[in-house]
């Protein structure tokens, strides 16, 4: 018995250092760990806290329950007091150290909450850049209503510059998520979300749907690019001479269900159809 | 006539007519089986008909164990499937199947195995553990169980008869709203939920007043068994949650079926408002499920450390606010809906929070081993498994409830790791450790501790192996519920070792199973003659193995916690017991009469077949005044009988 | 077969238990009627440009039905004070009251969901409306269940007489009474006379 205890300790251990060694060796790939964009590091940073602050608690359990079973196993005959079952001083330690750390969590919670609220603006002397998002069934439709284009499954933008995404939906629940550059916001009809990331070097970004849509819901991915200012501008000019127009018979039409659309670019749209789309859902005259 | 039912129901993909026609032919066998042995009285009049809680329990078991296999196969096959459709494959499952397999592998596992087994426990331990000799009210327990097996009976019924939701588990509108969603799968989601959720209300109401109004003489609220609080607190629980439930998909299937607009999106519907109240249920139902599972560790721990339960007193205070803050927590499954950073802040403040008495109750299992003397037995072994990962779910709940780092992992395989990690390590250790324990009490005779051991050693490492890939997954931007991914993610190597943990755990399964077949072969060496066959410390090991009809022949009167144990020392003279006639309540089949009609009455309204509906909730009233107008619902166990069967103890 | 008036030691705890499992599943119908109000205070504006609780509630009407089932629940509660004493013809006069004034109750609510419906008011054409017959509906229902126990309780009544049992059920049927009246009086403030200004 005691020799498969030791066996099985032997192997936990193993395994964990197996995960850690690899989480460390293969870290630079794990979105989450490694961002690539200012609010992605925030978040990250303060993971990273709240995890040391509760090995503070996590590593002595451990520690004690291997130590206290093996030491108190019944063949070791070690100190043994059957009805001790009362102690002061132990339940104020754990009542109490535990409620210090979560006030000092609650702290860095309440800090964050603020901070890295999606809708807050990232201060920047940048000019930001705004990028209307419409999850639809199943695809995201991107407008730049500064720029009077609009895309499918793909989005540029200049690195260092703060990108304020407006986020609708004109299909189930979605969540627009981009791991490398931020955390994600649901996309809900009738409803308009904020999210504001930034790029802080150029890369090409995964981004998905983080909610169940539907059928074709695995299929909503999307490239985000950051590139330098000029070939976001040699972009948006390329873009602009694309012949399919996004107006609102165009828009009806993409609407209809369709999975693992390719990338779509239209030059121009029909003006204000964000708000459009968002108004169907609030009242009953269709315009 | 048949309302939307036509034969095109029927027609499935290879894979699903397959699985539908195993049931069937399942079924055919059992038929033939209690024919051929002439079985079918015993059926009906020892268990069908049973309002005795400990038969109800076991029946519980035996349903609770056929949806764990059918939960664990639909999780082996998302794991082949993931597996599997990479790049330019996707896999072997369409998607809509694949959908499909996680909403009932969510819907089988909560609703079915970890409710059910739960109910099985606090069932058969509860009225033992506080010497009484029934619950308050039997026939409402046995309309209980019926309710919850005619809601698995739905379950199953998707299988062959159309299809099955594929919104996920707690079915967010507008996905599940009827525009989406036009067919009857969320439908049979719906009422499967709500029938078994009934049942599962009249426990939490009968179990209360069992608790709170049947405990033996001498047996103060202090000085009750831990997992007789862990059952009170949750009963409280489930009598505040369960009723959000019944309104919430009571309001979509009025969405559904009549119109409505409460969660449409548009016509002035809010889904957001739906998120709200599932999770205002949903949230405390994951406290269900786990806190009888503290109070069955609470149980062995101190049995197997040979030791006095450590801080009694502080453990009933941290269960309770436990229970109490779980119902101030729920918006920590939408932190990414965009309610403010103030609200967010709130609810994730109050759920770290709740992260304080739970390690309270580690520490005080832990001190509870300190200066013990502990023998691994497999019950112990599930402790200190559940300890490891737990904590490491605990840990990253805690991460999670920091709401800026949800917005990271939020829906992600992080996520999913997490609750598996508590659901698994917690629940499902917990009920394998006590069905280990009670075992002896509930057959007679002990299980094999040495396949039990391997059982243990799988499901760990398997548990490993499966899910804290998915963690990684997680962090790498995986979401969940994607039924193919592309190879440039770089996800297929964890994905596989996943698998491989998934095919552990399946030995473990597979141990669990020839544990039982060996066991039953050796029982007549491993029989229970004495009733207390690990030394333990509260009532139910004062009766034999197994307890005869009546509990106690004589209700038992205590004077400490730790009730039998205190008998078992005290240096007091045992005189004779003094029988009596024993009142006992008759068995009745109207509780399964009403949940075969609630089943009619529910796949009445999934198919738009109103005349069966109708006539259901007819019969269903029917069998209510019947049971009200039945004058003899009460029987006696004579004098007599009682010695004759108290003589018997221990002979074999 | 003996009854269960033959074991008179656990007659009075079987009472008592009774209640109180019947006054915890009170409380569980009342956590399912708060659901019902939060879903309609969320959705109280939700009119979707058709028409709200101004246009559509008939205050004087609603005013009636909710007196009498005020009265109603004076003639409960006079019913439920002669159960004790034992006094079989006021019960079951007391009881037949509440149940005219009560099935009054239920089809006045029925009528005046009948003209909202006849006007095209449904509970198809907007959340708030959903949420109004939803809320409404489901306390109506109630009131009719109780109609059905009424005349199921004093059905047995008449045949056996007050007896323990039959007396436990009408105390219930009485806590059920009250408990839909007291739902009621919160209706009446929060969907009628709040709904109109």
């Amino acid at each position: 018995m005691n020799r498969r205890l030791k066996i099985a300790f032997f192997l936990l251990v193993l395994f964990g250092i197996a995960a850690i060694a690899l989480l460390f060796i293969f870290g630079d790939r794990i979105a989450v760990l490694n961002p690539q964009g200012m609010i992605g590091e925030k978040q990250r940073d303060l993971l990273f806290v709240a995890t040391i602050l509760m090995l503070i608690v996590v590593i002595p359990v451990f520690a004690l329950t291997f130590g206290i079973a093996w030491k108190y196993r019944a063949e070791k005959k070690s100190t043994y007091h059957p009805d001790w079952s009362h102690s002061f001083l132990a339940e104020a330690v754990w009542w109490g150290v535990p409620c210090l750390i979560i006030i000092v969590l609650g702290a860095y919670t309440w800090k964050g909450c603020h901070e890295l609220d999606p809708f807050k603006p990232i201060e920047s002397d940048r000019k930001p850049l705004t990028i209307q998002v419409v999850a639809l069934q199943w695809k995201w439709l991107f407008i730049y209503p500064e720029q009077n284009i609009a895309t499918v499954n793909f989005i540029q933008f200049p690195e260092q510059v703060p990108v304020n995404f407006e986020i609708t939906s004109d299909a189930p629940m979605n969540s627009f998520w981009i791991p490398q550059l931020g955390g994600q916001v649901y996309a809900m009809p009738g409803m308009r979300s904020k999210l504001h990331l930034v790029a802080n070097v150029p890369g090409d970004f995964r981004g998905a749907s983080a909610n169940i849509s539907g059928a074709g819901f695995s299929g909503m991915t999307f490239i985000a690019k950051a590139t330098s200012q000029e070939e976001f501008d040699q972009w948006v000019e390329s873009v602009k001479e694309s012949p399919s127009q996004l107006s609102k018979d165009e828009y009806i039409q993409l609407h209809k269900p369709s999975q693992y659309n390719p990338v779509a670019y239209y030059s121009s749209g029909e003006t204000n159809l964000f708000n459009w789309i968002m108004m169907k859902y609030m009242s009953p005259t269709t315009p | 006539m048949f309302g939307r039912l036509t034969l095109n129901a029927f027609k499935h993909d290879l894979i699903e007519a397959s699985v539908g026609v195993s049931i069937l032919l399942a079924l055919i066998a059992i038929v033939f089986l209690l024919t051929y042995y002439k079985r079918w009285r015993w059926l009906w009049y020892d268990w069908l008909t049973s309002v005795d809680h400990k038969k109800i329990a076991q029946m519980y078991l035996i349903v609770s164990a056929a949806m764990l296999f059918k939960g664990v196969v639909d999780a082996g096959m998302m794991r082949a499937q993931q597996l599997l459709s990479v790049g330019e494959s996707f896999g072997y499952l369409s998607t809509p199947h694949y959908q499909q397999l996680f909403t009932a592998h969510g819907t089988t596992m909560i609703f079915f195995v970890a409710m059910g087994v739960i109910s099985a426990m606090i069932n058969y331990l509860v009225p033992l553990q506080i010497g009484a000799r029934d619950v308050a009210f039997p026939f409402l327990n046995s309309l209980s169980f019926w309710l919850f097996a005619s809601g698995n009976a739905l379950l199953i019924a998707s299988l062959m008869v159309g299809n099955f939701s594929g919104t996920g588990w707690v079915s967010y509108p507008p996905l599940s709203n009827l525009e989406y969603s036009p067919g009857v799968g969320v439908d049979y989601w719906i009422w499967s939920v709500q029938i078994s959720g009934a049942g599962t209300l009249l426990t939490g109401i009968n179990f209360l007043v069992t608790i709170l109004k049947m405990r033996c003489p001498g047996m103060t609220l202090m000085r009750m068994p831990m997992f007789v609080w862990a059952s009170l607190v949750t009963l409280v629980l489930v009598v505040f949650a369960f009723p959000i439930l019944t309104a919430t998909a009571g309001m979509l299937t009025l969405d559904r079926t009549i119109g409505t607009h409460f969660f449409t999106s548009g016509f002035g519907g809010n889904p957001m408002m739906y998120v709200n109240l599932i999770w205002a249920w949903g949230h405390p139902e994951v406290y269900i499920l786990i806190l009888p599972a503290f109070g069955i560790y609470s149980e062995i721990v101190p049995v197997f450390s040979q030791k006095k339960l450590f801080g009694y007193v502080s453990m009933v205070w941290a269960i309770v606010a436990i229970a109490f803050l779980a119902f101030l927590v729920w918006l920590h499954h939408f932190f990414t809906m965009g309610a403010g950073p103030n609200v967010n802040a709130f609810f994730g403040f109050m759920t770290m929070l709740i992260s304080v008495p739970t390690g309270v109750k580690i520490f005080n299992w832990l001190f509870t081993m300190f200066r013990g003397r502990i023998v691994f037995t497999t019950p112990m072994l599930w402790f200190l498994c559940f300890v490891v990962v737990f904590t490491i779910g605990g840990m990253d709940g805690v991460l999670m409830s920091v709401a800026p780092v949800d917005f990271q992992v939020h829906n992600s395989l992080f996520l999913i790791a997490h609750f598996h990690s508590v659901i698994i390590g917690g629940v499902l250790f917990g009920f394998f450790c006590g069905f280990t324990y009670w075992f002896p009490k509930i057959y007679g005779f002990k299980l094999n501790e040495k396949w039990g051991e391997y059982a243990v050693f799988c499901w760990f490492f398997g548990f490993l192996f499966a899910f804290i890939p998915l963690y990684v997954l997680g962090l790498m931007g995986a979401t969940r519920r994607l039924d193919h991914y592309d190879a440039s993610t770089g996800w297929f190597p964890l994905f596989a070792i996943a698998a491989f943990g998934f095919l552990v755990i399946c030995a473990g399964i597979g141990f669990q199973v020839l544990q039982l077949y060996i066991s039953f072969k050796e029982r007549a060496q491993n029989r229970d003659t004495t009733g207390d066959p690990w030394n333990g410390r509260t009532l139910e090991w004062s009766t034999a193995s197994p307890p005869p009809l009546y509990n106690f022949a004589v209700i038992p009167e205590v004077h400490d916690r730790d009730g039998f144990w205190a008998m078992k020392h005290s240096k007091t003279h045992k005189e004779k017991p003094k029988y009596e006639d024993i009142h006992m309540p008759k068995n009745t089949g109207q509780g399964f009469n009403i949940g075969v009609l609630s089943f009619f009455f529910g796949f009445a309204v999934i198919w738009y077949i109103w005349w069966l509906a109708l006539l259901s909730i007819i019969g269903i009233f029917a069998c209510l005044f019947y049971r009200l107008f039945d004058r003899h619902t009460e029987t006696y166990v004579s004098v007599e009988e009682v010695e004759r069967i108290e003589a018997q103890r221990g002979k074999v | 077969m003996t009854q269960h008036e033959d074991f008179p030691d656990t007659h009075h705890e079987m009472t008592h238990n009774t209640f109180f499992g019947f006054w915890i599943y009170l409380m569980t119908d009342f956590i399912l009627f708060a659901t019902l109000f939060a879903s309609y205070a969320v959705l109280r504006d939700a009119t979707f440009g058709g028409p709200g609780g101004k246009e559509l509630f008939n205050l004087p009407a609603v005013l009636l039905e909710t007196l009498i089932l005020s009265t109603s629940g004076f003639t409960c509660g006079l019913a439920t004070l002669a159960i004790p004493v034992d006094n079989k013809k006021k019960v079951i006069a007391w009881y037949a009251v509440t149940f005219l004034l009560g099935l009054w109750f239920f089809l006045q609510v029925c009528t005046e969901f009948g003209h909202l419906i006849q006007d095209g008011n449904t509970w198809q054409k907007s959340a708030f409306l959903s949420a109004y017959f939803t809320l409404v509906g489901t306390h109506a229902l109630h009131i009719l269940l109780g109609l059905v126990f009424i005349v199921v309780f004093l059905i047995q009544v008449t045949r056996r007489g007050l007896i323990p049992v039959t007396k436990r059920r009408l105390t219930c049927l009485s806590m059920f009474w009250f408990f839909s009246y007291v739902v009621w009086i919160f209706m009446y403030a929060i969907v009628y006379l709040m709904g109109v200004t």
